[in-house]
């Protein structure tokens, strides 16, 4: 089933998103509570990436010991190539005792730094970005962000997904969002199931693309991703996955400083839009958005077929 | 009876001694095919209301059949904010006013209330409705009016894809727009919508009538335009009066739809006995 949500508030105004989009994720638990991810988007300092990585699944941390010294083993092999590659850690801080947030400096190709990071047997990066900041874990909502200390996170637009794992594994490497792989600031979240993903995964493969899961929603965010890479705009690019993508879809996309959404042509999966002068709104679930605003408020349900884009 | 000579004498009906059927059949004399033995004796004049926004779904629910049971028949929930399955299962006279959103499958299977709504709903509102009235002031999500078979149900604002689904009575109103798959396989009942359809609209339909005061994106299989009678206009000002709502170009642009009852290819026998047969 999964929930999604996103918010985006305009004209640079920015707010305390880590607690907006934990509570509208905890609204829509009971969508899915196998998973919660959040796509936070922060002002950013000027030339320093965030990175966001895991170096193991939150199951395995329970399954023996060798995976402590691992963890540490990795960790250390992380820092050792981005040293190589001549990126500057500025700072360092451990998220979980397996998923970490560096911030750093780096002039150099960052999808080759990426890659290089990536090719450590067991490290995933969850996101690189000037402004996003991706966590996801197993576990409800308010679980996750406590975890991760999310409370507080000051930005202009965030995204989040509570999943139902229907198609693929529950553990955070099939967890929502998904970024868009390696491009800046771009991640997506979605509810549905694609039905002509190996066809599309296994074109977009032989086209030089990663995929981490098997999960089907990745295939929007590398999609995304490809057709950017081609030089189409954010909305055009979502404009042809209608098209191209066949299943039941709703899905959400960010970017450095814009929310999209698009919806299937059948409009199978629910969405509802709030819009106001300062602030958009958009969730799985009307509930979701009177968590944030419980006074009344003009909602409706975007149609079939449609390809919505705001910016901060 | 006395000589009038009944489908059941003439032997028309032995599917149901053969167990084929859970067809119920009933003696429009007996009493208690009309009434809800469990309903509760309600005085309209006896007005109650309560704030919902710290209750749970369930509770919400209690609280207004507990309040029916005390004999109130005017209630009115305050701050519903959203929540889902509210107003449902209310098979009685009752005069129930939300002051708010609901969620999901608000006032779902209901017989009998009378339901105003001031803010919107989300999916499935009054699915399977059998009589009463609910009005929604604001917009409604898909599936609104799912399998209704009686009773009026009206959306002022605009509403989501398949939009009287299942349809199988009763009439559905929608001020404005709809979306994709409205009167998919509607069999009974009539729709009228003024402001534009979206595509495939009464698709598959069995019967039933759709008027449509906008634009339409498509048809669907077997959905064609008929002719507008002065019937249909006397009923549709009539109707449209009654909510205060009034047809954007006016009645006479509307357009009427029903089935082509080119996709009725019914047969006596069961796939199964025709090949017994054959």
């Amino acid at each position: 089933m999964c929930g999604i949500a996103g918010l985006i508030w305009k004209g640079g105004v920015t707010s305390d998103i880590g607690s907006e989009m934990t509570q509208m994720l905890q609204a829509l638990k009971h969508r899915g509570p196998d998973s919660t991810g959040f796509a936070l988007y922060g002002k950013g300092d000027e030339g320093v990436h965030v990175l966001r990585f895991k170096v193991a699944e939150q199951e395995e941390m329970k399954t023996g010991f060798d995976i402590h010294r691992l963890v540490i083993e990795r960790k250390a092999a992380v820092d050792t190539r981005l040293a190589e590659m001549g990126a500057e850690v500025i700072e360092r801080e451990d998220a979980t005792e397996y998923a970490f947030r560096y911030h750093f400096k780096f002039d150099g190709d960052l999808k080759r730094l990426i890659d290089f990071i990536e090719d450590l047997d067991g490290v995933e990066i969850l996101s690189v970005g000037k402004a996003l900041e991706l966590i996801k874990d197993l576990g409800d909502a308010t679980v996750v962000s406590d975890q991760y200390g999310l409370k507080g996170f000051v930005g202009t637009h965030a995204i989040g997904h509570t999943r139902m794992a229907t198609e693929s594994d529950v553990d955070i490497r099939s967890a929502h969002p998904y970024w868009a792989y390696p491009f800046n600031d771009v991640s997506v979240v979605h509810n549905g199931q694609l039905t002509n993903y190996w066809t599309m995964r296994r074109d977009l493969e032989r086209r030089g693309h990663r995929f981490m899961s098997n999960c089907d929603s990745e295939l929007i965010a590398v999609y995304i991703a490809d057709r950017i890479d081609h030089g189409d705009e954010l909305e055009g690019a979502m404009q042809r996955t209608i098209d191209v993508i066949d299943g039941v879809f709703t899905y959400l996309v960010a970017t450095g400083n814009q929310l999209g959404m698009a919806k299937d042509v059948m409009g199978a999966k629910p969405m509802v839009l709030y819009e106001s002068d300062e602030f958009v709104g958009l969730a799985s679930e009307e509930v979701a958005i009177r968590s944030i605003f419980p006074r009344e408020i003009d909602t409706w349900d975007p149609y079939q077929g449609e390809v919505k884009v705001w910016a901060a | 009876m006395g000589s009038v000579t009944t489908s059941h004498e003439m032997g028309l009906h032995e599917e149901q001694l053969a167990g084929r059927t859970q067809q119920m059949f009933f003696s429009a004399t007996e009493e208690e095919n009309f009434t809800y033995p469990w309903g509760y004796e309600v005085d309209f004049e006896k007005v109650a209301d309560f704030d919902a926004a710290d209750m749970e779904i369930a509770e919400i629910n209690i609280a207004i059949r507990d309040l029916m049971k005390s004999g109130h028949g005017t209630i009115t929930v305050k701050n519903p904010r959203a929540k889902h399955s509210l107003g449902v299962g209310i098979l009685n006279r009752l005069n129930l006013n939300f002051e708010g959103s609901l969620g999901y499958f608000g006032c779902g299977l209901i017989d009998g209330p009378n339901i105003h709504i001031s803010g919107r709903v989300g999916w499935s509102c009054a699915e399977n409705m059998m009589a009463g009235k609910v009005v929604i002031e604001k917009n409604a999500g898909s599936l609104f009016g799912a399998a209704i078979r009686g009773g009026d149900l009206v959306c002022k604002g605009q509403a989501g894809a398949r939009v009287g689904i299942d349809q199988k009575g009763g009439t559905i109103i929608v001020g404005d727009s709809v979306g994709a798959f409205t009167g998919f396989m509607m069999q009974r009942g009539r729709m009228i919508i003024l402001g534009d359809a979206g595509d495939n609209l009464g698709d598959s339909m069995y019967d039933g009538t759709i008027y449509v005061g906008g634009k339409i994106a498509s048809l669907g299989v077997d959905c064609v335009e008929t002719e507008m009678t002065d019937l249909d206009k006397r009923y549709l000002e009539g109707k449209l009066s009654q909510y205060g709502m009034s047809a954007p170009n006016g009645i006479d642009s509307m357009i009427k739809l029903t089935s082509g009852k080119q996709l009725w290819n019914y047969d006596n026998l069961e796939p199964t006995e025709k090949k017994l047969v054959l």
